[in-house]
């Protein structure tokens, strides 16, 4: 899914600066958990969270996760956008719970990992 | 090549600075995206755990063209049961490590299935010195 189609579906908002157009999602994950989302082997990803600060960007910025979708209104900070920008990463902010925003695009396609 | 960093304990903003920089020189480099995101993983996992449960801390990075070697030291607590603390699972995370996503007790294991040799030397009261390395093709 393009990041276009993806927002579409959980009514979300990118607040990044980003070549988001060239993204293709295919496969998600959802955890608040970053050492369980060090230890994943992922390609094409996008991480679905609860979890909104720093070190959220830096787990993905190391595991080559070029998308990040915000649950249940969490925002990121400035600090946060000019971290990802600068990592070419993309933060979409979502209204809708993890677990909504899991189902939602799952039926629209997303991989789970297991 | 060698580069030095520091890493200050409980100072979760900068948290992942170095592995950060590593990874913009290895992708300048050339190295394997893969082998690239294995060798900053673990090393993030282990500037993190200097960041949780350490005052403070070393980092040397040395490049060569077939392998990189990465030794972190802190000042610190040590680790008393260095067996135990690779066990997936074992954590003595604090409210606030966990607070940022940390915590699990998986990152020792997780730097030993990145790496291609990982050692760990603690004293109790003074410090840990855990190094990899990994190879570049
Ligand atoms: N540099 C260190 N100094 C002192 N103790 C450490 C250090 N690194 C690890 N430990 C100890 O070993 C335990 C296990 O470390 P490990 O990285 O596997 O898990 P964690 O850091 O607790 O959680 P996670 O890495 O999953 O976020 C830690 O909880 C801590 O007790
Ligand atoms: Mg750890």
């Amino acid at each position: 899914m393009t990041v276009d189609e993806i927002v579409e579906v959980i009514e979300g908002v990118v607040v990044t600066k980003t070549d988001a157009d060239s993204l293709e999602i295919e496969y998600a994950m959802a955890s608040d958990l970053m050492s369980d989302v060090l230890t994943l082997d992922t390609e094409n990803a996008a991480l679905i969270t609860g979890l909104s600060n720093i070190q959220t960007i830096r787990t993905v910025e190391m595991q080559d996760i070029q998308c990040i979708i915000l649950a249940r209104g969490k925002r990121a900070t400035a600090e946060m956008i000019k971290l990802a920008e600068q990592d070419n990463i993309t933060i979409i902010e979502s209204p809708y719970a993890m677990y909504r925003i899991s189902g939602v695009l799952y039926q629209a396609g997303i991989k789970p990992h297991y | 090549m060698e580069f030095e960093y520091k890493v200050e304990g409980g100072d979760f903003t900068n948290a992942g600075s170095a592995s950060s920089s590593v990874k913009k020189t290895l992708k300048k480099l050339n190295v394997d995206p893969k082998i690239t995101r294995k060798i900053v993983v673990a090393l993030y996992e282990a500037e993190v755990n200097i960041v949780a449960h350490a005052y403070r801390g070393d980092i040397l990075v040395k490049i060569s063209p077939e392998q990189i070697n990465i030794t972190l030291t802190d000042e610190g607590p040590g680790i008393e049961n260095i067996e135990q603390a690779m066990v997936e699972g074992y954590s003595t995370a604090s409210a606030k490590v966990r607070e940022m996503g940390f915590g699990a007790g998986m990152g020792l294991a997780n730097i030993k299935k990145n790496t291609d040799q990982m050692n760990i030397q603690s004293e109790v009261g003074k410090g840990t010195v855990l190094s990899f390395t990994n190879f570049l093709s």
